[in-house]
């Protein structure tokens, strides 16, 4: 049985603890505002240069495919890549086996694009939609990086430098369970992490104007659920690290092939099957992808269910391992 | 009759090959301040932590109050570590404030400020506290419990003689109230004044134990006499044939007798008449004890 009075004491240490020390703030708060505003002034301007096409199957034969400044992305979920031409982040689709292509009407690069794919033989199918700005999309991404990163230092970096330091020599040598200390952490940071991306959120919002068509309940459980598995992460790889020097290798381990992989920065359309796949592993991939899905594309509860239902067995078996192997001294 | 506080029996405590504490056995009681001496790496820390149920013992047993130790020294032990922190960001008051939430009958923050005297910086961030302010304030940590026995792991390891006696002066306090305290330090100094048993640990092994002057009668005999060499010059041919026994040292400013027979020696130098006013008598004091046992640990 938790002891409440003894949880509620070691909560108030670690909160009082984030909120005096004005570098976390620095990190935390300010900077993934700046770095939005900057994102925003740097992607303003269209990308000129390049047509984007998707390809369902393709047809070398198309006149299409000898024009300069067009990439073409293989796609398999037709659904999908359809919803990225009504977002304008593909600028056509082609289906070279049914002949058939899709056109956003209100894409500039789009109707230069009707013009050369209507003198064929394909079937025109038209679709709608506003384009998504960069900064729309990556606005996720910001948030579950910065998340990541207050989650993985701001509990598995605390707890290791705590263990070194000798606070958890000392707070062991009292009544306070370590079941009572790991909830307390893991209380304090899940706050701490929905407070800052809220403020982060509604300071982006107000500067920048996004349109959030999903639900606002859902986005809050998807970013709730996504602390709590990063969080769990940060437990586990610092259940038994004994120093700080271990503890930032592991972390740099954890977090970079999330920062490359997850999509938070650029889509992972154009990589390899099997990048995709691993990249699918990543409980940030979840958090984004389903993030994106709520904002973007007003995506409901059933349809990110499968990434929460992820998102909550990585969260479970993280922190019962995390628990498990958890000791006061290294 | 009422069992002991604190009896280890046998305890053994092994790190791979190398035997940390080898089969000791000695018993605490209430009251009591114990100190635990020996040079570094002698197994005292390791002893202790045994004693505080946070190491487990390979072999052999803890018992408290008569119960094999369980997690009893949780709520009934006061720990002042050799090293530790606490949380960054906290003041003295919030430090307190925080161990006081932890125990279910705490001793109220007003009385251990005065007890340890923590008023002066009592809202400052505890990391910016002086070495003996820190000391104080770790011991009223210790002390938030009022517990049963209170361990002290080299408490004054870094202080200034007057912090270091300031805090002497507090744990005499202390030890006044009828708590049991168990002290490790390389101070014998310290030992000698707040100890009222001692026990001489090395490579695992109790050398010696008991009390501070019966330690030292029991193995040193001898008192040193110190005079001037103009007075001893004048009085050593006939002393020596009075006392063939006593040893005789010299060195440019004074000559040292050594025997076991001060009060005769006493007597013989003032029946000689000679100029006793700067004659010097010295005993063997714990750092000789310290010194004689370590080596015996050595060689043997």
């Amino acid at each position: 049985m938790i002891g409440l009075r003894r949880f509620l004491a070691v909560l108030a240490a670690r909160n009082r603890e984030f909120i005096r020390d004005r570098s976390s703030w620095a990190w935390n708060v300010i900077f993934p505002v700046l770095l939005v505003i900057g994102l925003s002034i740097v992607f303003s301007g269209e990308d000129q240069t390049r047509f984007r096409v998707g390809v369902l199957s393709y047809d070398t034969a198309h006149e299409l495919s000898d024009q300069r400044y067009t990439s073409f992305l293989h796609v398999d979920d037709e659904n999908e890549a359809i919803r990225k031409v009504e977002r304008h982040q593909l600028d056509a689709l082609i289906d070279g086996s049914t002949k058939r292509y899709w056109i956003n009407e209100t894409s500039p690069n789009g109707y230069v694009l009707d013009q050369l794919l209507s003198r064929g033989d394909y079937q025109r199918e038209p679709v709608t939609g506003n384009a998504v700005r960069y900064i729309d999309w990556v606005l996720p991404g910001i948030l579950g990086v910065n998340m990541m990163f207050a989650s993985l230092f701001g509990v598995g970096y605390v707890i290791v430098r705590y263990r070194k330091s000798g606070v958890l020599r000392r707070l062991k040598a009292t009544p306070l369970s370590a079941f009572e200390f790991l909830a307390a952490q893991i209380v304090s940071r899940l706050w701490l992490i929905l407070a800052v991306a809220t403020t982060v959120f509604i300071g982006t919002h107000w500067l920048l104007d996004f349109t959030v068509r999903g639900s606002y309940l859902l986005l809050f459980f998807v970013l709730l659920l996504g602390a709590l598995s990063l969080i769990s992460l940060g437990l586990l790889m610092a259940s038994r690290t004994p120093s700080e020097e271990l503890a930032g290798g592991l972390l740099n381990l954890a977090t970079w092939p999330m920062m490359l992989l997850s999509g938070a920065w650029f889509t992972l359309d154009a990589a390899p099957r099997w990048v995709q796949l691993a990249a699918e592993i990543l409980p940030l991939t979840q958090v984004i992808a389903a993030a994106r899905a709520v904002m973007i594309d007003g995506a409901g509860f059933v349809d990110i269910a499968p990434r929460l239902l992820m998102l909550a067995v990585f969260t479970l078996v993280c922190m019962v391992l995390g628990a498990r192997l958890f000791r006061w001294e290294g | 009759m009422n069992p002991p506080l604190l009896e280890a029996i046998n305890l053994t405590r092994r790190y791979g090959d190398l035997v940390a504490v080898n089969d000791i056995s000695f018993k605490i009681n209430t009251g009591q301040c114990v100190g635990l001496l020996g040079p570094n790496g002698a197994g005292k820390t390791t002893t202790v932590e045994m004693l505080e149920g946070l190491v487990s013992p390979t072999s052999g047993e803890v018992r408290y109050r008569g119960e094999p130790l369980k997690d009893q020294m949780a709520s009934a032990a006061g720990i002042m570590f050799q090293s530790t922190a606490l949380q960054d960001y906290m003041t003295v008051r919030e430090a307190l404030v925080m161990f006081s939430r932890f125990y279910d009958e705490p001793v109220p923050i007003d009385r251990l400020v005065e007890q340890c005297a923590l008023d002066n910086f009592l809202d400052q961030d505890s990391r910016k506290v002086s070495g003996g302010q820190r000391q104080r304030l770790l011991l009223a940590i210790a002390l938030v419990n009022n517990p049963d026995v209170l361990f002290l792991d080299e408490p004054t390891t870094g202080l200034d003689p007057d912090a270091r006696q300031r805090f002497w002066h507090l744990i005499s306090s202390i030890q006044a109230e009828g708590k049991t305290i168990v002290i490790t330090t390389h101070y014998m100094e310290e030992a000698r004044v707040l100890c009222d048993e001692l026990m001489f640990m090395h490579q695992g092994k109790i050398l010696a134990q008991g009390k501070p002057d019966t330690l030292l009668s029991e193995r040193f005999e001898d008192a040193t006499v110190s005079l001037p060499n103009e007075v001893a010059d004048s009085v050593l041919d006939e002393f020596k044939l009075a006392f063939p026994e006593a040893m005789a040292s010299r060195n440019d400013q004074s000559t040292s007798i050594t025997t076991s027979e001060l009060n005769q020696v006493l007597g013989y130098l003032v029946g000689t008449g000679a100029d006793l006013s700067q004659l010097d008598v010295s005993k063997p004091t714990l750092d000789d004890l310290f010194m004689s046992l370590a080596a015996e640990g050595d060689a043997a």
